[in-house]
């Protein structure tokens, strides 16, 4: 059997359905690495292991019996602390959910969860998904495991160093404004975005409802389209779930990328991209081009205008959901309060972050009369004018190829005193979600000092399977 | 947008807005890093929108078929049938402080 940090979704399951390992064995081996090695790295805030051992245990019988196996039969997955999980402490890795224990399960994990898959705990990420470092934690910053000296990404950081740890064959991860990309990217691992609507985002604690996806993160190509394939199509649990039918996603695996028409938009490619990056991103451009691509130089001009327009989008609505938190129906509350005014201001104060309040802040300010129309609609009128620039976009070509990141992973403090210095991270990934078209980050090389370089593919809406087709193509060029 | 500069009343009228209570500390930071982000956002000044639309979400432009004439989710709707909801005591098992009926806060009206 392969060392656990190489396996495939589809190894697990045919390990187990030609009982080579037991699923219950398989699950002690990976808590075995966590208690081994997570204390390096930062990943996991909580462990759910009677929740692991139970399924585990469910799809031995199964296996005994000779029953067929779902398609993610055993495989040990983590979830970002975002994603609720029935019985199990899920925190958002924020101290104001510190004892929340989650009352039901997010719609992606229960799918999951039906298709066979071992959840082994929670994964650590920036506060309610706010930050680009993890540093943003509550708890612990999570660092790359590549390099321990650097970040993750974030914020689903614990969700790359996890799968690319081996801690987790896969992951899921949350993406407001390249939450899954960028540490995909940084980590050296697959991260999918999909369409705004292909995944329910029931059970998601919100922060940007416009923005929010959820998404795998894994170590192949084929193994995003997997976890995408369960998780995906509509739910009445969330009405902005599309009806779209579901494609065969792994049906894309292999496929030939030859005649596809793939867009380099210029604004991406400016000052200020790291030269190890745009060198690999051109090679892997002569790899579609030998390949039977047509790549296309186009433009979307209103790029540099995505970032301040998506932070005020973005903090806006997560002032608006993290009203919530009050200190009444759960999370923690002030012991310092005589009035109830008292106890929603300071239980607040005591349990959000500096970055939460931070944005809790500027959406609240952005909102507030007199400032609305120069912000918040301002910045919605632009919304209109990115998402107008992909439409031209996607008239000429297929997809579109991009970095993920302008630099490679930076070291933990870095960039932690200047909050734009920050957002800035976020230049490349920000305006898919302000758009609403899927987005998938894709290895291709490291940097000489072997850091991993991530490139980004962005697709029409609702069309994954160009995206994860291209995908495929680009992690076959370079074995 | 005008030449806004965040002042520490802006500040503290905002935080009374978002009920937050920020310590003298945080309030000095919070008026140093709102207004080196709005100084980045006046970015958005340099484009003329007065014809533009906004777009509040995208589901409504894109969804193709399955959205209905005005714009909005027809599959948003759904038959009005009972369904379970969350049991009384899980919902209230989170509460910081209940009485197994209601979550308890401290006295909202004063003498």
């Amino acid at each position: 059997m392969k060392k656990i940090e190489l396996l495939t979704i589809d190894d697990v399951r045919d390990l187990i359905a030609s009982k080579e390992v037991t699923a219950t064995a398989l699950a002690e081996s990976f808590y075995g690495k966590i208690a081994a090695e997570d204390e390096k790295i930062g990943a996991f805030l909580t462990l759910s292991k009677g929740r692991a051992m139970a399924k585990a245990a469910a799809i031995d019988q199964m296996a005994a019996r000779g029953d067929a196996l779902p398609p993610l039969a055993g495989v040990p997955v983590g979830i970002k602390d975002v994603l609720m999980t029935r019985g199990v402490r899920t925190t958002a890795a924020s101290k104001i959910l510190d004892n929340y224990i989650a009352p039901y399960d997010c719609t992606a994990v229960a799918r999951l969860e039906s298709a066979g898959a071992v959840v082994l705990g929670k994964l650590n990420c920036d506060e309610f998904a706010m930050g680009s470092s993890n540093e943003n934690s509550g708890y612990k910053p999570v660092r790359n495991p590549r390099d321990l000296s650097r970040v993750p990404g974030g914020s689903s950081g614990g969700s790359a160093a996890a799968v690319a740890s081996g801690m987790a064959v896969a992951a899921l991860g949350s993406d407001t404004g390249g939450s899954i990309r960028q540490p995909a990217a940084f980590c050296g691992v697959v991260g999918l975005m999909p369409t705004y609507g292909r995944v329910s985002r029931y059970g998601l604690i919100a922060f940007g409802s416009s923005l929010d996806h959820i998404g795998p993160l894994t170590r192949t190509v084929k193994d995003a389209a997997r976890v995408l394939q369960v998780i995906a199509g509509r739910d009445s649990l969330d009405s902005t779930s599309a009806e779209a039918p579901v494609a065969d996603y792994v049906g894309e695996i292999g496929k030939s990328v030859k005649g596809l028409r793939i867009g380099v938009p210029e604004e991406y490619f400016g000052t200020g991209l790291d030269d190890q990056i745009r060198a690999a991103i051109e090679v892997v451009m002569d790899k579609l081009r030998a390949a039977g691509c047509e790549l296309v130089r186009i433009s979307l001009p209103h790029t540099k205008y995505a970032v301040p327009t998506y932070y005020l989008v973005a903090t806006a609505e997560a002032s608006s959901n993290l009203a919530r938190f009050d200190g009444v129906r759960y999370g923690h509350r002030t012991e310092h309060a005589q009035t109830l005014s008292e106890m929603y201001r300071r239980s607040r104060n005591e349990g959000f972050g500096t970055e939460v309040k931070r944005r809790i802040m500027l959406g609240t300010y952005a909102l507030s009369a007199g400032y609305y129309d120069a912000y918040y609609l301002k910045a919605q009128r632009v919304r209109t004018l990115l998402a107008r620039d992909f439409q031209q976009a996607f008239t000429r070509v297929d997809a579109i190829l991009t970095p993920v990141t302008p630099t490679p992973a930076f070291k933990l403090g870095e960039k932690t005193e200047d909050p734009v210095e920050m957002y800035l991270s976020d230049i490349f990934t920000v305006t898919a979600n302000l758009v609403g078209v899927p987005g998938m980050s894709v290895p291709c090389g490291n940097t000489r000092e072997g850091l991993p370089i991530g490139v980004q593919i962005m697709a029409k809406h609702f069309d994954e399977s160009t995206m994860i087709r291209i995908a495929h193509g680009i992690e076959e060029a370079q074995r | 947008m005008a030449e806004t500069k965040v002042t520490e009343q802006d500040v503290m009228y905002v935080a009374d807005l978002a009920n937050l209570e920020l310590t003298a500390e945080e309030k000095g930071r919070m008026i140093r890093d709102l207004n080196s982000i709005l100084e980045h956002i006046e970015m958005l000044n340099e484009l003329d929108t007065s014809d533009v639309p906004p777009l509040a979400e995208v589901a409504s432009m894109f969804a193709g078929p399955q959205v209905d004439a005005g714009g909005r989710f027809a599959y948003a709707m759904r038959a009005d049938e009972a369904r379970p909801g969350l049991p009384h005591e899980t919902a209230l098992a989170g509460a910081p402080e209940s009485d197994g009926v209601y979550f308890k806060v401290p006295k909202v009206i004063e003498k």
